[in-house]
């Protein structure tokens, strides 16, 4: 368990120093787009400068590291309880390593035991497959872009929003109007349409699991995701809700079946500081490509 | 873009307006939660401490001893401010602060006592928390810690060329409150 444990702390560590390339990449052409000696344009330079600097300390881009979680795509057979024991312990000894704060706080008591390791924390999803390939993927998720994703009931009567695609976008850039910069955007929206309220907030996160330069399969969803991003940039909101032409950096739509009686689409919102790694493990738990 | 050096005078906060891009040097004071609530309700300050013509900066940094035993600051990004609405506005007035620095704006109690007093909301980059700590050249000094525990104590700082925006000026106006106003309007011919 040496190795498996050493490489999820080297997960850990990447996760939380390093933006992965996609994200970087979209960052980098926002900022080529806002206008020159603009706010919003000195906002995504600091920004910019704050991700090399956190790559070259190997040190957290944003101080609050936020929830842990993982998302293992296991063979048949791998022990899980195993894994995830190791997968504490890994946040245990990454804790005390300084590449993440002590961030979880009992709910009842408020206190924190410095370690990041509770009820909940971390959060492991096991998702089997028959294929033999071990896959570890970690979302390092912030509080304040937490806290401003949001759930909707279809149909929403306010919003006009009937349960069709055209109400899922009302929605869903309601969520972009309501977020503003409080998200610490530019930020990415990782949508639901369907499911019942845990699944589908669930699958919302696990669209951020998407590359932000890869074609979504359904066409229908596709299209979404681009006039969302398109019609989210041109609202004037920008980075840190600062005015500006950059909003969103991409949006990723998924949808899962529902029930006659319920409509959800759920909206995780990911700030700029978007922390995201993954990993192909071999047998033996080193790591043997990463997968951003 | 404007420099500003510690402590500010009413008529260069005056002088400033929303969306102002601007590079603070001096010493700043952190205060969040505990410290905002503590204040408002008759605590008093440290005799060290002076707020007038100066800065609160809403932060809970993360700082630790060095070898020399010497503090330092490893992360220093704003917190979200809008917490301590409901005291902001009299710790303008009570203590004569020229400067809010923190992050995703206040509300009309603060932007009112901003405009009485003379004094503006600095919005500093969300997340930036590499950047920011650079911008610390040195911990003078921390109150309160016993009381409060290390990140809501008050920690005295000494900035170079700290970068942050003018979001709420004293005059009455707020960027945020027109971002909204206007976002709400573009967003409505759009759906
Ligand atoms: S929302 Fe993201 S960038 Fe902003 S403070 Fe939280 S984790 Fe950091």
């Amino acid at each position: 368990m040496k190795v498996l444990l050493d490489s999820l702390i080297e997960l850990i560590r990447r996760t939380s120093a390093e933006i992965p390339d996609d994200v970087q990449k979209v960052i980098l052409a926002s900022l080529e787009r806002e206008k020159q000696g603009s706010i919003a344009e000195s906002a995504l330079k600091i920004i910019e400068q704050n991700i090399e600097l956190a790559r070259r300390k190997s040190q957290p881009i944003c101080q609050d590291t936020g929830s842990v979680l993982f998302y293992v795509d296991a063979p048949i057979g791998l022990d899980q309880v195993a894994f995830a024991e190791t997968a504490r312990e890994a946040v245990r000894a990454a804790t005390a390593k300084g590449y993440l704060r002590q961030n979880s706080v009992d709910s009842l008591t408020g206190r924190n035991d410095g370690t990041n390791v509770g009820p909940g924390a971390p959060t492991l999803h096991f998702h089997q497959h028959r294929g033999e390939e071990l896959r570890v993927r970690l979302m390092l998720k912030g509080g304040g872009c937490e806290n401003v994703g949001a759930q909707y009931s279809l149909p929403n009567t306010k919003l006009k929003a009937d349960r069709d695609l055209d109400g899922c976008r009302k929605v869903i850039l309601d969520a972009v109007l309501q977020a503003q910069g409080k998200g610490c955007g530019p930020g990415v929206l990782g949508v639901c349409i369907g499911g019942d309220r845990a699944t589908s907030y669930e699958h919302s996160k696990e669209q951020l699991l998407r590359k932000l330069d890869d074609t979504n399969p359904v066409p229908e969803l596709d299209a979404l995701e681009r006039d969302v991003v398109k019609t989210a940039n041109e609202l004037g909101i920008g980075p840190m809700g600062f005015g500006g032409t950059t909003t969103l950096l991409g949006t990723k739509i998924g949808a899962i079946n529902r029930v006659p009686a319920s409509y959800f689409v759920s909206v995780s919102y990911m700030c700029w500081a978007f922390r995201r790694h993954g990993a192909v493990l071999a047998a033996d738990g080193a790591i043997s490509a990463w997968l951003y | 873009m404007t420099k500003l050096t510690l402590p500010f005078s009413e008529e260069k906060i005056r002088a400033l307006k929303v969306g102002d891009a601007v590079e603070i040097t001096g010493v700043v004071f952190t205060g969040r939660d505990a410290v905002h609530k503590y204040l408002f309700k008759g605590g008093e300050l440290p005799p060290e401490v002076n707020l007038q013509d100066g800065i609160i900066y809403h932060c809970g940094p993360v700082v630790i001893k060095d070898e020399a035993d010497r503090w330092k600051v490893v992360a220093a990004g704003p917190t979200t401010s809008i917490r301590e609405e409901p005291y902001q506005g009299q710790i303008i007035g009570q203590f004569g602060l020229r400067a809010i620095i923190g992050k995703g704006g206040m509300g009309e109690g603060t932007l009112a006592a901003c405009r009485e007093h003379g004094c503006v909301y600095l919005h500093a980059i969300g997340g930036a928390a590499q950047v920011l700590a650079e911008k610390i050249t040195a911990v003078r000094d921390v109150y309160l810690m016993e009381k409060f525990g290390s990140p809501e104590a008050i920690w005295e700082l000494e900035v170079q060329d700290f970068p942050a925006v003018v979001t709420m000026d004293s005059h009455g106006n707020s960027l945020h409150r027109e971002v909204l106003a206007a976002s709400t309007a573009a967003l409505q011919a759009r759906v």
